[in-house]
């Protein structure tokens, strides 16, 4: 079964290296992995989906918590929540094929982003399920190029999370070193 | 150890060392961070990258503050620092440089890690500029040890050190202990910062010591109660929390029987009635009995090893688990338990001893001691032969040794020797047998006894290793000698071959003995040549004088003990099989000796 777990982590050197290291040494098979920033700064938010039964879901989480840049773990596959995926794809158009294709995109709420004479860039912002129907279809016109994000997920409802402050600027301020300006601009991102 | 913590971070607030903001060098800075936490003794050796630390070294070592000790291999240095923290439950500290040094460091620090040993490791790396340029002797240490460590870091940014060390210490020594390594580059020893040591540990998401659910607690207490059969399986947290008193009085109020782990061994003392000694591929076969007929088995400070399992699917498949541990992800690992009880020992076995109701269990005692019974009828002690068999010297290296009436730490090393040490020495105390359970890193005896006896001048030291293991890190020998005839007695079980894997060939591979037999040096003149006496000794009466003359004799001593070849260590459970399917050894009909080993009584 997929799990779609969400985790946070201190924005430094090298996390992502420890998160990925960790899953492949334990063997942990994993479908998809997206990081991104999240609204706090030197935070990092990872969306995953984890494909295995309860006992390695509840193995992966427990071992990414003992991450120690990793901040929190979350499993939200039984919450109620939002699950996107965007995709990029390159389709061959002829003339007599465009306008089909146009119509299709237009079902699907995708945006056309690039054309030219020969092919046209679709951009399509959907659940898993919508974006795998569209390249089906477009499938029948010869998908030239294509590329995918994985899911990134938000779970419904009124819902926060403690802030938590740049560790890197924490860190160089408590020990004197730097001026409250410079703290300030560590404090804007990771370091 | 929270109030520990506690009291640690209380003093610092109006120490002025903590408080008072110095400038220095980043070398400095470590030294000074190293004796602020209370570090006397570092192992390592030195190199390129780490000079400018080395020298910063100088000023500490003058006036007594910090000891270096110099070891033949990095390795080494990791399993010394390992020994050291293990005898004394504080932070091993070790130190290489960067490149080679730092990668031969990997091994000790692995092994470490999978014992949960608390180790900081110090390494040199390339000057920032340099970084990623594959210049010389240049390696990616956090990514080499990442798998490995608990935490590990580097250092790019002088400023930054401080607060690195502390929270290092703070990582490797809070809840589940673990190595932290902290990779510096040499540009950073070199700048020049402030430092300062009062800061308050804020990570996010290091949870050392979680909660204790009392609910968990009264479910497992209610399990206890009722149970007809049940068992404890005792594993190194007992010892990490320092709880053996507590789980005696445990033991007999509710007359449990206790199974350890290999790093369990004297969780409870050996000699107990109700102790059963080690479970697993080389426990005894009532002990793994008793594992698999008990109707509550309760699992404390222990992972569910594969050694001690066996085949899962039939581990204690008719008993009700509860599982006691610190760490989170080790439960339900391996064994889904029915009751989890997550936290520290050193509260959730105090809480759990009044909800504990006094009982006997007669029948299961009763029941077991029948199977002890008949285990000692095949024991290999009892067989007549005038030749010289391990399980022999061992046995009477513990008589030896108990009758010096010192404190003794038995280091192991890896392989037959190890299983013969737990069966037949007897541990009547936590934390007096070092080994590389987890990892079974041959070559650790003789380094890690080191480290121990660095720990404790006072204490008698046995590095018990075999010919095998015994020459993968035998250059430490000099380190004997540097270090002022550090006085640790050396065992090499000599039989010629490496055994444990010759028993297996034996008896999984048609006994085709491919890459087992080993030549060794002549032991003898090898400690003369570093300086050390030695004897050799080959016939069983010689053994217990040797043993006396090497306890007698200041300074280190060595033994070389030639022991017949091809001995088994038995029961032994084959791989993938389940715990009560092991090979015993075969009943001989060879007339019993009688009483040449000891039954201690309680």
């Amino acid at each position: 079964m997929q799990h779609t777990l969400i985790a946070w982590m201190r924005d430094k050197p090298g996390v992502l290296n420890r998160v990925a290291g960790l899953l492949r040494r334990r063997n942990f098979n994993i479908d998809s992995l997206q990081v991104g920033h999240s609204e706090k700064p030197g935070i990092s938010r990872m969306t995953f989906v984890v494909n295995g039964d309860e006992h390695m879901t509840d193995q992966v989480i427990k071992q990414l918590r003992k991450v120690v840049d990793v901040t929190q773990v979350e499993d939200v596959t039984e919450d109620p929540s939002i699950i996107r995926e965007m995709a990029l794809i390159r389709v061959h158009t002829a003339t007599e094929t465009r306008s089909e294709i146009i119509q299709l995109v237009d079902i699907y709420k995708g945006d056309i982003v690039d054309v030219t004479l020969d092919s046209m860039v679709v951009q399509i912002v959907g659940s898993e399920q919508r974006i795998d129907a569209l390249i089906e279809l477009l499938d029948n016109f010869e998908i030239i190029e294509m590329v995918r994000t994985g899911p990134v997920a938000m779970v419904r409802g009124s819902r926060t999370h403690s802030r938590r402050k740049s560790i890197a600027g924490w860190r160089a301020s408590r020990n004197g070193a730097i001026s409250a300006e410079e703290a300030n601009r560590f404090s804007t991102g990771g370091v | 150890m929270t109030q520990q913590a506690n009291r640690a971070t209380q003093s610092t607030k109006d120490d002025p060392r903590f408080t008072e903001p110095r400038r220095m060098t980043g070398a400095q800075m470590v030294w000074e961070a190293l004796y602020l936490e209370g570090v006397h003794t570092v192992f390592g050796h030195p190199g390129g990258a780490i000079l400018p630390t080395y020298d910063a070294l100088a000023q500490y070592e003058a006036d007594g503050r910090i000891h270096h000790v110099l070891v033949r291999h990095e390795q080494c240095a990791a399993h010394m620092a390992d020994g050291y923290a293990r005898t004394t439950g504080e932070v091993g500290v070790c130190i290489a440089t960067s490149g080679p040094g730092a990668t031969n460091l990997v091994t000790g620090l692995a092994t470490a890690q999978m014992d949960s040993v608390p180790i900081v490791a110090i390494t040199g790396q390339v000057p920032t500029n340099l970084l990623g340029t594959d210049a010389f002797q240049e390696s990616d240490v956090v990514g080499v040890t990442q798998p490995v460590v608990k935490h590990n870091y580097l250092v790019t940014d002088v400023h930054e050190l401080p607060l690195i060390f502390k929270e290092a210490f703070h990582i490797a020594r809070e809840g589940r202990p673990g190595v932290v390594l902290i990779d510096i580059c040499k540009d950073v020893q070199n700048d020049i910062g402030l430092f300062r040591y009062d800061f308050d540990i804020e990570l996010p998401g290091f949870e050392p010591w979680p909660a204790v659910e009392k609910s968990a607690l009264i479910d497992a207490a209610e399990l206890i109660n009722k149970a007809e059969r049940p068992l404890i399986l005792a594993g190194h947290g007992i010892h990490l929390a320092d709880v053996s008193k507590e789980l005696l009085e445990l033991v007999e109020k509710a007359e449990i029987p206790v199974v350890t782990t290999l790093l369990g061994t004297g969780d409870i003392p050996e000699s107990h009635p109700l102790s059963l000694g080690m479970g697993g591929m080389h426990g005894e076969a009532y002990a793994n009995r008793a594992v698999q007929g008990c109707d509550v088995l309760i699992a404390m400070g222990m992972r569910f090893d594969d050694r001690i399992t066996g085949r899962l699917d039939q581990f204690a498949k008719q008993s009700k688990i509860i599982h006691f541990e610190l760490d989170k992800a080790e439960v339900g690992k391996n064994v889904t338990p029915h009751v989890a009880v997550i936290g520290d020992l050193g509260e959730t076995l105090p809480a759990l001893l009044p909800l504990i109701e006094a009982r006997r269990h007669a029948l299961w005692v009763q029941e077991i001691s029948e199977w002890r019974t008949d285990s000692s009828e095949t024991d290999i002690l009892h067989y007549e032969t005038d030749q010289l068999i391990p399980p022999f010297v061992i046995r009477q290296l513990w008589h030896a040794n108990a009758s010096t009436q010192k404190e003794t730490i038995v280091v192991t090393d890896v392989g037959q020797h190890q299983m013969w040490e737990s069966q037949y020495y007897i541990h009547e105390q936590a934390g007096m047998l070092l080994t590389s359970g987890g990892l079974g890193t041959m070559g650790y005896a003789l380094p890690a006894a080191i480290g121990a006896q660095m720990a404790h001048p006072d204490r008698l030291v046995w590095a018990v290793a075999g010919d095998g293991g015994f020459q993968m890190t035998l250059q430490e020998l000099a380190v004997l000698k540097q270090e002022r005839n550090l006085p640790v007695k050396i065992a090499i079980i000599n039989n010629g071959f490496l055994g444990m894997v010759r028993q297996w060939q034996q008896l999984f591979y048609d006994k085709r003995y491919v890459g087992t037999p080993i030549v060794s040096p002549d032991y003898v003149k090898l400690a003369e040549a570093y300086g050390i006496p030695a004897l050799v000794v080959r016939k069983p009466d010689e053994v217990t004088a040797a043993i006396t003359q090497a306890n007698n004799t200041p300074g280190p001593f060595l033994i070389d003990f030639r022991v017949k070849e091809e001995v088994n260590v038995y029961p032994i459970i084959p791989p993938g099989r389940a715990v009560d399917e092991m090979i015993r050894r075969p009943k001989s009909a060879a007339v019993m000796q009688g009483y040449s080993g000891v039954e201690p009584s309680w």
